[in-house]
Protein backbone atom coordinates (compact mmCIF):
# COMPACT_ATOMS: atom_id res chain seq x y z
CA UNK A 1 0.00 0.00 0.00
CA UNK A 2 1.41 3.31 -1.02
CA UNK A 3 2.44 6.02 1.85
CA UNK A 4 -0.25 8.74 2.17
CA UNK A 5 1.13 12.25 3.62
CA UNK A 6 0.80 13.88 5.81
CA UNK A 7 -0.48 11.71 8.44
CA UNK A 8 -2.75 12.58 10.70
CA UNK A 9 -2.51 11.30 14.26
CA UNK A 10 -4.20 13.90 16.33
CA UNK A 11 -7.76 11.96 16.42
CA UNK A 12 -8.31 13.12 20.12
CA UNK A 13 -8.69 16.35 18.80
CA UNK A 14 -10.64 15.35 15.99
CA UNK A 15 -11.08 13.00 13.80
CA UNK A 16 -11.93 13.47 9.76
CA UNK A 17 -15.89 12.92 8.69
CA UNK A 18 -16.54 9.30 7.48
CA UNK A 19 -17.80 9.90 4.10
CA UNK A 20 -20.61 7.43 4.56
CA UNK A 21 -21.38 9.83 7.29
CA UNK A 22 -21.41 13.15 4.87
CA UNK A 23 -23.92 10.83 2.87
CA UNK A 24 -26.34 10.59 4.67
CA UNK A 25 -26.06 14.14 5.55
CA UNK A 26 -26.03 15.80 2.76
CA UNK A 27 -30.02 15.36 1.91
CA UNK A 28 -30.71 17.30 4.79
CA UNK A 29 -29.25 20.45 4.01
CA UNK A 30 -31.32 20.74 0.57
CA UNK A 31 -34.31 19.40 -0.30
CA UNK A 32 -35.00 17.61 3.53
CA UNK A 33 -34.22 21.44 4.86
CA UNK A 34 -37.25 21.22 7.63
CA UNK A 35 -37.57 22.04 10.96
CA UNK A 36 -37.92 19.25 13.44
CA UNK A 37 -40.22 21.01 15.42
CA UNK A 38 -42.49 22.21 12.35
CA UNK A 39 -45.64 20.00 13.45
CA UNK A 40 -48.20 21.11 10.63
CA UNK A 41 -46.75 20.11 7.66
CA UNK A 42 -44.52 17.27 5.42
CA UNK A 43 -41.03 19.46 5.49
CA UNK A 44 -41.25 18.89 9.44
CA UNK A 45 -42.47 15.52 9.91
CA UNK A 46 -39.42 14.44 7.48
CA UNK A 47 -37.10 16.11 9.77
CA UNK A 48 -38.53 14.92 12.66
CA UNK A 49 -38.41 11.79 11.48
CA UNK A 50 -34.87 11.69 10.30
CA UNK A 51 -34.09 12.90 14.02
CA UNK A 52 -35.95 10.50 15.91
CA UNK A 53 -34.19 7.91 13.84
CA UNK A 54 -30.70 9.17 14.65
CA UNK A 55 -31.66 9.29 18.32
CA UNK A 56 -32.32 5.37 18.02
CA UNK A 57 -28.94 4.84 17.03
CA UNK A 58 -27.05 7.28 19.06
CA UNK A 59 -29.28 5.59 21.87
CA UNK A 60 -28.52 2.49 20.61
CA UNK A 61 -24.66 2.95 20.34
CA UNK A 62 -25.25 3.08 24.63
CA UNK A 63 -27.60 0.80 25.67
CA UNK A 64 -29.84 3.79 26.25
CA UNK A 65 -33.59 4.68 25.36
CA UNK A 66 -34.07 7.53 22.41
CA UNK A 67 -35.78 9.46 25.07
CA UNK A 68 -32.43 9.77 26.89
CA UNK A 69 -30.92 11.25 24.71
CA UNK A 70 -30.78 15.20 24.49
CA UNK A 71 -28.85 16.50 21.23
CA UNK A 72 -26.83 19.62 21.81
CA UNK A 73 -23.63 21.34 20.12
CA UNK A 74 -21.43 19.08 21.38
CA UNK A 75 -19.56 17.30 24.04
CA UNK A 76 -18.32 21.14 25.87
CA UNK A 77 -21.57 22.37 25.90
CA UNK A 78 -23.35 18.63 27.27
CA UNK A 79 -20.71 19.16 30.04
CA UNK A 80 -22.35 22.31 31.16
CA UNK A 81 -25.39 21.46 31.14
CA UNK A 82 -25.12 18.11 33.33
CA UNK A 83 -22.95 20.16 35.70
CA UNK A 84 -25.00 23.34 35.78
CA UNK A 85 -28.36 21.74 35.37
CA UNK A 86 -27.64 18.79 37.97
CA UNK A 87 -26.27 21.76 40.56
CA UNK A 88 -29.39 24.07 40.10
CA UNK A 89 -32.50 20.75 39.89
CA UNK A 90 -30.48 19.63 43.19
CA UNK A 91 -30.03 21.94 45.28
CA UNK A 92 -32.30 21.66 47.65
CA UNK A 93 -30.32 18.59 48.45
CA UNK A 94 -26.93 19.83 48.58
CA UNK A 95 -24.21 21.55 46.88
CA UNK A 96 -21.02 19.58 46.37
CA UNK A 97 -19.62 17.75 43.40
CA UNK A 98 -16.89 15.27 43.19
CA UNK A 99 -14.65 15.12 40.11
CA UNK A 100 -11.06 14.93 39.41
CA UNK A 101 -7.76 16.65 38.29
CA UNK A 102 -7.07 15.00 34.99
CA UNK A 103 -10.86 16.25 33.45
CA UNK A 104 -11.28 17.76 30.45
CA UNK A 105 -11.16 21.71 30.87
CA UNK A 106 -15.08 21.76 29.95
CA UNK A 107 -15.77 19.72 33.23
CA UNK A 108 -12.83 21.60 35.45
CA UNK A 109 -13.60 25.09 34.46
CA UNK A 110 -17.69 24.42 34.82
CA UNK A 111 -17.27 23.20 38.59
CA UNK A 112 -14.65 26.19 39.00
CA UNK A 113 -17.75 28.59 37.88
CA UNK A 114 -20.34 26.17 40.33
CA UNK A 115 -17.43 27.35 42.89
CA UNK A 116 -18.11 30.87 41.86
CA UNK A 117 -22.04 30.37 42.46
CA UNK A 118 -21.14 29.18 46.17
CA UNK A 119 -21.00 25.39 45.55
CA UNK A 120 -18.01 22.98 46.88
CA UNK A 121 -15.75 20.76 44.57
CA UNK A 122 -13.76 18.24 45.58
CA UNK A 123 -11.25 17.49 43.22
CA UNK A 124 -9.83 14.44 43.34
CA UNK A 125 -5.75 13.92 42.56
CA UNK A 126 -5.02 10.55 40.24
CA UNK A 127 -2.61 7.78 40.64
CA UNK A 128 0.90 7.52 38.84
CA UNK A 129 -1.01 5.95 36.84
CA UNK A 130 -4.25 7.93 36.12
CA UNK A 131 -6.17 6.71 37.53
CA UNK A 132 -8.59 7.55 40.41
CA UNK A 133 -8.43 5.98 44.44
CA UNK A 134 -11.65 4.66 44.89
CA UNK A 135 -11.25 4.43 48.32
CA UNK A 136 -10.34 8.73 48.54
CA UNK A 137 -13.59 8.67 45.87
CA UNK A 138 -16.08 7.08 48.74
CA UNK A 139 -14.13 9.07 51.38
CA UNK A 140 -14.86 12.69 49.70
CA UNK A 141 -18.53 11.67 49.38
CA UNK A 142 -20.80 13.96 52.09
CA UNK A 143 -24.56 14.10 52.69
CA UNK A 144 -24.08 17.34 50.73
CA UNK A 145 -22.42 15.54 47.61
CA UNK A 146 -24.97 15.40 44.69
CA UNK A 147 -22.87 14.51 41.94
CA UNK A 148 -19.89 12.64 40.91
CA UNK A 149 -18.17 13.74 37.81
CA UNK A 150 -15.64 11.31 36.51
CA UNK A 151 -14.48 10.56 33.04
CA UNK A 152 -14.69 7.86 31.08
CA UNK A 153 -11.43 8.08 29.07
CA UNK A 154 -8.61 10.57 28.98
CA UNK A 155 -7.72 12.64 26.06
CA UNK A 156 -4.73 13.09 26.70
CA UNK A 157 -2.97 9.74 27.82
CA UNK A 158 -6.15 7.69 27.17
CA UNK A 159 -6.54 6.29 30.71
CA UNK A 160 -10.19 4.85 31.24
CA UNK A 161 -11.42 4.91 34.62
CA UNK A 162 -13.02 2.24 36.78
CA UNK A 163 -16.60 3.24 35.55
CA UNK A 164 -18.54 0.63 37.16
CA UNK A 165 -16.77 1.08 40.87
CA UNK A 166 -17.20 4.45 40.48
CA UNK A 167 -20.80 3.89 39.56
CA UNK A 168 -21.23 1.54 42.43
CA UNK A 169 -19.81 4.04 45.06
CA UNK A 170 -22.44 6.66 43.50
CA UNK A 171 -25.43 4.30 43.80
CA UNK A 172 -24.39 3.08 47.32
CA UNK A 173 -24.36 7.04 48.64
CA UNK A 174 -27.23 8.08 46.30
CA UNK A 175 -25.19 10.63 44.76
CA UNK A 176 -25.44 10.76 40.50
CA UNK A 177 -22.89 10.07 38.23
CA UNK A 178 -21.76 12.15 35.38
CA UNK A 179 -19.22 10.92 32.96
CA UNK A 180 -17.67 13.01 29.86
CA UNK A 181 -17.61 9.90 27.25
CA UNK A 182 -16.37 12.29 24.30
CA UNK A 183 -13.24 10.24 23.97
CA UNK A 184 -15.13 6.48 24.68
CA UNK A 185 -18.42 6.45 23.30
CA UNK A 186 -17.59 4.68 19.91
CA UNK A 187 -13.70 3.15 20.38
CA UNK A 188 -14.90 1.21 23.29
CA UNK A 189 -18.42 -0.47 24.71
CA UNK A 190 -19.73 2.11 26.64
CA UNK A 191 -23.20 0.57 28.09
CA UNK A 192 -24.71 2.96 30.11
CA UNK A 193 -26.88 0.28 32.33
CA UNK A 194 -23.93 -2.19 32.77
CA UNK A 195 -22.04 0.61 33.70
CA UNK A 196 -24.28 2.60 35.53
CA UNK A 197 -23.97 5.72 34.36
CA UNK A 198 -26.47 8.24 35.34
CA UNK A 199 -25.42 11.15 32.82
CA UNK A 200 -23.00 11.18 29.96
CA UNK A 201 -21.61 13.83 27.54
CA UNK A 202 -20.23 12.84 23.96
CA UNK A 203 -19.45 14.23 20.67
CA UNK A 204 -20.19 13.42 16.96
CA UNK A 205 -16.78 14.56 15.76
CA UNK A 206 -14.44 12.46 17.86
CA UNK A 207 -16.27 9.38 16.37
CA UNK A 208 -16.13 10.41 12.62
CA UNK A 209 -19.23 12.15 12.49
CA UNK A 210 -19.46 16.08 11.90
CA UNK A 211 -18.68 19.30 13.90
CA UNK A 212 -20.70 20.44 15.91
CA UNK A 213 -23.35 18.37 17.73
CA UNK A 214 -23.76 16.14 20.38
CA UNK A 215 -25.69 14.63 23.19
CA UNK A 216 -26.12 14.75 27.02
CA UNK A 217 -27.58 11.44 28.22
CA UNK A 218 -29.98 12.00 31.02
CA UNK A 219 -31.49 8.53 32.95
CA UNK A 220 -35.15 8.90 32.70
CA UNK A 221 -35.17 5.28 35.09
CA UNK A 222 -33.31 4.20 38.43
CA UNK A 223 -33.39 6.94 39.51
CA UNK A 224 -35.39 9.21 37.19
CA UNK A 225 -32.44 12.16 36.51
CA UNK A 226 -33.11 16.02 35.15
CA UNK A 227 -31.29 18.78 34.85
CA UNK A 228 -32.39 22.69 34.74
CA UNK A 229 -32.04 24.06 30.94
CA UNK A 230 -28.94 26.14 30.61
CA UNK A 231 -30.43 27.34 27.50
CA UNK A 232 -34.25 28.91 27.30
CA UNK A 233 -36.57 29.06 24.61
CA UNK A 234 -39.18 26.69 22.58
CA UNK A 235 -38.72 23.92 25.14
CA UNK A 236 -36.53 21.28 22.42
CA UNK A 237 -35.37 18.44 23.89
CA UNK A 238 -37.80 17.68 27.14
CA UNK A 239 -37.17 21.22 27.86
CA UNK A 240 -33.70 20.60 28.60
CA UNK A 241 -32.36 22.28 25.92
CA UNK A 242 -34.06 25.24 23.87
CA UNK A 243 -32.79 25.47 20.14
CA UNK A 244 -33.71 24.62 16.36
CA UNK A 245 -32.13 21.01 15.93
CA UNK A 246 -29.21 20.68 13.95
CA UNK A 247 -30.92 18.09 11.73
CA UNK A 248 -28.28 16.98 9.04
CA UNK A 249 -25.65 16.57 12.32
CA UNK A 250 -27.82 15.21 14.46
CA UNK A 251 -28.55 13.07 11.03
CA UNK A 252 -24.62 12.55 10.74
CA UNK A 253 -24.20 11.65 14.44
CA UNK A 254 -26.68 9.09 14.30
CA UNK A 255 -24.71 7.54 10.94
CA UNK A 256 -21.88 8.01 12.83
CA UNK A 257 -22.85 6.34 16.29
CA UNK A 258 -24.34 3.08 14.10
CA UNK A 259 -20.80 2.80 11.80
CA UNK A 260 -18.96 2.29 15.25
CA UNK A 261 -22.01 0.56 16.56
CA UNK A 262 -21.36 -2.02 13.97
CA UNK A 263 -17.25 -1.62 13.29
CA UNK A 264 -15.88 -0.94 16.65
CA UNK A 265 -15.31 -4.33 17.85
CA UNK A 266 -12.98 -5.25 14.71
CA UNK A 267 -11.78 -1.77 14.73
CA UNK A 268 -10.41 -1.20 18.32
CA UNK A 269 -8.79 -4.84 17.73
CA UNK A 270 -6.86 -3.20 14.87
CA UNK A 271 -6.28 0.37 16.25
CA UNK A 272 -4.56 -1.14 19.10
CA UNK A 273 -2.72 -3.57 17.59
CA UNK A 274 -1.43 -0.66 15.56
CA UNK A 275 -0.62 1.26 18.79
CA UNK A 276 1.08 -1.17 20.38
CA UNK A 277 3.71 -1.59 17.19
CA UNK A 278 4.02 2.53 17.26
CA UNK A 279 4.90 2.40 21.07
CA UNK A 280 6.76 -0.57 21.02
CA UNK A 281 8.78 0.96 18.01
CA UNK A 282 9.86 4.33 20.09
CA UNK A 283 10.08 2.40 23.48
CA UNK A 284 13.18 0.94 22.23
CA UNK A 285 15.20 4.25 22.18
CA UNK A 286 16.12 4.90 25.82
CA UNK A 287 14.55 6.93 28.60
CA UNK A 288 11.48 6.64 26.91
CA UNK A 289 8.18 6.08 28.85
CA UNK A 290 4.17 5.86 28.17
CA UNK A 291 2.25 8.00 30.13
CA UNK A 292 -0.86 6.38 31.85
CA UNK A 293 -1.66 2.73 32.61
CA UNK A 294 -1.24 0.42 29.68
CA UNK A 295 -3.83 -1.97 31.31
CA UNK A 296 -6.76 0.45 31.08
CA UNK A 297 -6.84 2.45 28.09
CA UNK A 298 -8.31 3.33 24.99
CA UNK A 299 -6.89 1.48 22.24
CA UNK A 300 -6.33 4.33 19.70
CA UNK A 301 -4.10 6.79 22.17
CA UNK A 302 -0.53 6.58 23.29
CA UNK A 303 0.99 9.05 24.87
CA UNK A 304 5.18 9.06 25.54
CA UNK A 305 7.74 11.20 26.98
CA UNK A 306 10.91 11.44 25.37
CA UNK A 307 13.14 12.26 28.11
CA UNK A 308 15.56 15.01 27.40
CA UNK A 309 14.23 16.42 24.59
CA UNK A 310 11.40 19.27 24.22
CA UNK A 311 7.91 18.25 22.65
CA UNK A 312 8.05 21.25 20.54
CA UNK A 313 10.94 20.85 18.91
CA UNK A 314 10.59 17.37 18.40
CA UNK A 315 7.24 17.73 16.67
CA UNK A 316 9.28 20.23 14.48
CA UNK A 317 11.01 17.58 13.07
CA UNK A 318 8.61 15.87 11.68
CA UNK A 319 5.67 18.27 11.59
CA UNK A 320 5.49 18.93 7.83
CA UNK A 321 4.51 14.65 7.42
CA UNK A 322 2.94 13.62 10.85
CA UNK A 323 0.67 16.17 13.03
CA UNK A 324 -0.12 15.44 16.56
CA UNK A 325 -0.11 16.88 19.94
CA UNK A 326 2.64 17.52 22.21
CA UNK A 327 2.24 17.75 26.02
CA UNK A 328 4.91 20.82 26.35
CA UNK A 329 3.69 24.41 26.35
CA UNK A 330 4.79 26.45 23.48
CA UNK A 331 2.09 23.93 20.92
CA UNK A 332 -0.97 24.95 23.43
CA UNK A 333 -2.92 27.26 24.27
CA UNK A 334 -0.93 28.12 27.47
CA UNK A 335 2.52 28.06 27.78
CA UNK A 336 2.77 25.97 30.56
CA UNK A 337 2.99 22.13 29.90
CA UNK A 338 -0.09 19.84 30.61
CA UNK A 339 -1.86 19.82 33.81
CA UNK A 340 -3.08 16.55 32.85
CA UNK A 341 0.66 14.71 32.62
CA UNK A 342 1.52 16.81 35.60
CA UNK A 343 -1.34 15.12 37.60
CA UNK A 344 -0.15 11.87 37.05
CA UNK A 345 2.78 12.98 38.51
CA UNK A 346 5.36 13.52 36.05
CA UNK A 347 7.65 16.94 36.05
CA UNK A 348 7.53 19.26 34.11
CA UNK A 349 10.53 17.82 32.09
CA UNK A 350 9.05 14.91 31.37
CA UNK A 351 5.74 16.81 30.56
CA UNK A 352 7.47 19.13 28.23
CA UNK A 353 9.18 16.29 26.82
CA UNK A 354 5.55 14.26 25.72
CA UNK A 355 3.94 13.36 22.51
CA UNK A 356 0.57 12.14 22.28
CA UNK A 357 -0.26 9.61 19.18
CA UNK A 358 -4.08 9.81 18.25
CA UNK A 359 -4.73 6.82 15.84
CA UNK A 360 -7.58 6.44 14.06
CA UNK A 361 -10.37 4.66 11.38
CA UNK A 362 -8.32 6.05 8.75
CA UNK A 363 -4.49 5.10 9.91
CA UNK A 364 -2.53 2.84 8.09
CA UNK A 365 0.26 0.56 9.13
CA UNK A 366 2.46 2.32 6.36
CA UNK A 367 1.60 5.75 8.24
CA UNK A 368 2.46 3.86 11.74
CA UNK A 369 5.89 2.64 10.10
CA UNK A 370 6.51 5.89 8.70
CA UNK A 371 6.09 7.80 12.21
CA UNK A 372 8.17 5.23 14.20
CA UNK A 373 11.00 5.75 12.11
CA UNK A 374 10.31 9.61 12.35
CA UNK A 375 9.98 9.78 15.30
CA UNK A 376 13.01 8.22 16.07
CA UNK A 377 15.29 9.51 14.38
CA UNK A 378 14.21 13.24 15.56
CA UNK A 379 14.78 12.18 19.30
CA UNK A 380 18.35 11.04 18.29
CA UNK A 381 18.99 13.72 16.79
CA UNK A 382 17.71 16.09 18.97
CA UNK A 383 19.36 13.96 21.84
CA UNK A 384 22.65 14.79 20.13
CA UNK A 385 21.75 18.82 20.64
CA UNK A 386 20.44 18.36 23.92
CA UNK A 387 22.77 19.68 26.77
CA UNK A 388 20.50 17.65 29.03
CA UNK A 389 20.95 14.52 27.87
CA UNK A 390 25.03 14.62 27.76
CA UNK A 391 24.51 15.32 31.33
CA UNK A 392 22.28 12.18 31.63
CA UNK A 393 25.05 10.27 29.59
CA UNK A 394 27.98 11.38 32.16
CA UNK A 395 25.76 10.73 35.33
CA UNK A 396 25.30 13.82 36.24
CA UNK A 397 21.93 13.98 38.16
CA UNK A 398 20.23 16.66 36.41
CA UNK A 399 17.83 16.78 40.09
CA UNK A 400 20.37 18.26 42.07
CA UNK A 401 21.75 20.74 39.18
CA UNK A 402 21.12 24.26 40.56
CA UNK A 403 19.81 25.69 37.74
CA UNK A 404 20.20 29.28 36.79
CA UNK A 405 16.63 30.76 36.23
CA UNK A 406 15.15 32.59 33.69
CA UNK B 1 5.65 43.20 25.23
CA UNK B 2 4.52 41.44 28.87
CA UNK B 3 7.24 39.38 30.68
CA UNK B 4 4.95 36.68 32.82
CA UNK B 5 6.82 35.04 35.91
CA UNK B 6 5.51 31.51 36.80
CA UNK B 7 6.39 30.56 40.03
CA UNK B 8 6.62 26.89 40.54
CA UNK B 9 5.99 24.90 43.99
CA UNK B 10 9.07 24.29 44.44
CA UNK B 11 10.31 27.73 44.41
CA UNK B 12 11.42 28.02 41.06
CA UNK B 13 11.00 31.02 38.82
CA UNK B 14 10.32 31.39 35.32
CA UNK B 15 9.48 33.82 33.22
CA UNK B 16 7.58 33.76 29.61
CA UNK B 17 7.33 36.63 26.98
CA UNK B 18 3.74 36.62 26.87
CA UNK B 19 1.46 38.49 23.97
CA UNK B 20 -2.23 38.14 22.96
CA UNK B 21 -1.28 36.05 20.45
CA UNK B 22 -0.72 32.90 22.58
CA UNK B 23 -1.86 30.45 19.78
CA UNK B 24 1.42 29.61 17.79
CA UNK B 25 1.20 28.44 14.46
CA UNK B 26 4.49 26.25 14.42
CA UNK B 27 3.80 25.69 10.55
CA UNK B 28 4.80 29.80 10.67
CA UNK B 29 8.38 29.23 11.96
CA UNK B 30 10.72 31.75 9.65
CA UNK B 31 13.22 30.11 6.80
CA UNK B 32 16.12 30.71 9.10
CA UNK B 33 14.76 29.12 12.37
CA UNK B 34 13.87 26.08 9.87
CA UNK B 35 17.30 26.38 8.38
CA UNK B 36 18.79 26.27 11.97
CA UNK B 37 17.08 23.79 13.18
CA UNK B 38 17.33 21.32 10.19
CA UNK B 39 21.29 22.51 10.26
CA UNK B 40 22.17 23.52 13.49
CA UNK B 41 25.32 25.03 13.32
CA UNK B 42 28.30 24.83 15.73
CA UNK B 43 26.54 21.78 17.75
CA UNK B 44 29.20 20.58 20.43
CA UNK B 45 30.97 20.43 23.37
CA UNK B 46 34.11 22.06 24.39
CA UNK B 47 36.80 21.34 27.27
CA UNK B 48 34.97 23.72 30.45
CA UNK B 49 38.59 22.34 32.50
CA UNK B 50 40.55 24.68 30.03
CA UNK B 51 41.41 28.23 31.53
CA UNK B 52 40.05 29.56 28.15
CA UNK B 53 36.76 28.31 28.02
CA UNK B 54 34.32 29.65 29.42
CA UNK B 55 30.54 27.74 29.50
CA UNK B 56 27.27 29.19 30.42
CA UNK B 57 24.26 26.79 30.82
CA UNK B 58 20.92 28.78 31.10
CA UNK B 59 16.99 27.76 31.39
CA UNK B 60 15.98 24.83 33.26
CA UNK B 61 14.10 21.75 32.26
CA UNK B 62 10.98 22.96 33.97
CA UNK B 63 10.88 25.32 31.89
CA UNK B 64 10.89 23.67 28.74
CA UNK B 65 14.27 25.50 27.80
CA UNK B 66 17.93 24.79 28.93
CA UNK B 67 20.69 25.89 26.79
CA UNK B 68 24.77 25.67 27.32
CA UNK B 69 26.87 28.26 25.43
CA UNK B 70 30.17 28.01 24.88
CA UNK B 71 33.21 29.70 23.75
CA UNK B 72 36.82 29.19 23.41
CA UNK B 73 39.35 32.96 23.56
CA UNK B 74 42.39 33.66 22.09
CA UNK B 75 44.45 34.66 25.22
CA UNK B 76 46.57 37.22 23.16
CA UNK B 77 44.04 38.39 20.64
CA UNK B 78 40.32 38.92 23.43
CA UNK B 79 39.05 37.18 20.08
CA UNK B 80 36.41 34.78 20.55
CA UNK B 81 38.02 31.50 18.14
CA UNK B 82 35.52 29.13 18.78
CA UNK B 83 31.78 28.80 20.04
CA UNK B 84 29.70 25.43 20.77
CA UNK B 85 25.95 24.83 21.71
CA UNK B 86 23.93 22.40 22.76
CA UNK B 87 20.29 23.25 23.45
CA UNK B 88 17.02 21.35 24.76
CA UNK B 89 14.05 23.55 23.70
CA UNK B 90 11.93 24.36 20.76
CA UNK B 91 12.79 25.12 17.27
CA UNK B 92 13.30 28.93 18.08
CA UNK B 93 15.17 28.04 21.06
CA UNK B 94 17.94 25.66 18.92
CA UNK B 95 17.87 28.39 15.92
CA UNK B 96 18.80 31.26 18.59
CA UNK B 97 21.72 29.73 20.40
CA UNK B 98 23.20 28.24 16.59
CA UNK B 99 22.34 31.90 15.61
CA UNK B 100 24.68 33.25 18.81
CA UNK B 101 27.44 31.10 17.93
CA UNK B 102 27.57 32.51 14.49
CA UNK B 103 27.69 35.92 16.03
CA UNK B 104 30.36 34.85 18.55
CA UNK B 105 33.13 33.59 16.39
CA UNK B 106 35.47 36.46 15.45
CA UNK B 107 34.53 39.02 17.74
CA UNK B 108 36.13 40.22 20.89
CA UNK B 109 34.57 39.58 24.23
CA UNK B 110 33.77 43.00 24.67
CA UNK B 111 32.10 43.24 21.12
CA UNK B 112 30.37 39.47 22.03
CA UNK B 113 28.80 41.26 25.26
CA UNK B 114 26.62 43.89 23.59
CA UNK B 115 24.96 41.42 21.78
CA UNK B 116 21.36 41.90 22.07
CA UNK B 117 18.64 39.29 22.35
CA UNK B 118 16.38 41.67 19.65
CA UNK B 119 18.83 41.49 17.41
CA UNK B 120 18.30 37.59 17.39
CA UNK B 121 14.87 38.18 17.10
CA UNK B 122 15.02 40.67 14.21
CA UNK B 123 17.31 38.11 12.19
CA UNK B 124 15.32 35.21 12.74
CA UNK B 125 12.09 36.80 12.59
CA UNK B 126 10.77 35.38 16.29
CA UNK B 127 7.42 35.15 16.93
CA UNK B 128 6.23 37.52 20.13
CA UNK B 129 5.53 34.13 21.70
CA UNK B 130 9.36 32.91 21.23
CA UNK B 131 11.10 36.08 22.49
CA UNK B 132 12.13 34.67 25.47
CA UNK B 133 14.17 32.61 23.58
CA UNK B 134 16.09 35.00 22.49
CA UNK B 135 16.39 36.38 25.41
CA UNK B 136 17.88 32.95 26.90
CA UNK B 137 20.18 33.06 24.12
CA UNK B 138 21.67 36.68 25.27
CA UNK B 139 21.85 35.10 29.15
CA UNK B 140 23.62 32.67 27.48
CA UNK B 141 26.30 34.31 26.55
CA UNK B 142 26.64 36.88 29.07
CA UNK B 143 26.86 33.69 31.07
CA UNK B 144 29.69 31.81 29.23
CA UNK B 145 31.48 35.72 29.18
CA UNK B 146 31.63 35.50 32.86
CA UNK B 147 32.76 32.05 33.37
CA UNK B 148 35.63 33.08 31.27
CA UNK B 149 36.46 36.22 33.18
CA UNK B 150 35.85 34.67 36.33
CA UNK B 151 38.50 32.06 35.69
CA UNK B 152 40.70 34.36 34.18
CA UNK B 153 40.85 36.64 37.62
CA UNK B 154 38.45 39.32 36.27
CA UNK B 155 35.39 40.76 37.97
CA UNK B 156 31.83 39.50 36.18
CA UNK B 157 30.13 41.85 34.47
CA UNK B 158 26.81 42.95 35.69
CA UNK B 159 24.28 44.56 33.30
CA UNK B 160 20.86 46.11 33.93
CA UNK B 161 18.49 43.68 32.67
CA UNK B 162 15.83 45.43 30.47
CA UNK B 163 12.70 44.23 30.25
CA UNK B 164 10.89 43.49 27.01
Amino acid sequence: MELNLPIYLDNNATTPMDPRVLDAMIPYFTEKFGNAASRNHSFGWVAEEAVDYAREQVAKLIGADPKEIIFTSGATEADNLAIKGIYEMYASKGDHIITCTTEHKAVLDTCKHIETLGGHVTYLPVQADGLVDLAELEKAITPKTILIAIMYGNNETGVIQPIREISQIARKHGVLFFTDGTQAVGKVPVDVNADGIDLMAFSAHKMYGPKGVGALYVRRKNPRVKVTSQMDGGGHERGMRSGTLNVPAIVGFGKACELCMNEMEAESKRLSKLRDKLEQGLLVLEEAYVNGTPEHRLPHTANISFKYVEGEGLMMGFNKNIALSSGSACTSASLEPSYVLKALGLGDDLAHSSLRFGLGRFTTEEQVDYTIAAVKETVLKLREMSPLWEMFQEGIDLDKIEWAHH
Amino acid sequence: MKVRKHIYKNGRICTFAHSHIVKLNIMAYSDKVIDHYANPKNVGTLDKSKNNVGTGLVGAPECGDVMRLQIEVDEVSGVIRDAKFKTFGCGSAIASSSLATEWLKGKTVDQAMAIDNMDIVEELNLPPVKIHCSVLAEDAIKAAINDYRVKNGLPELVEEKKVH
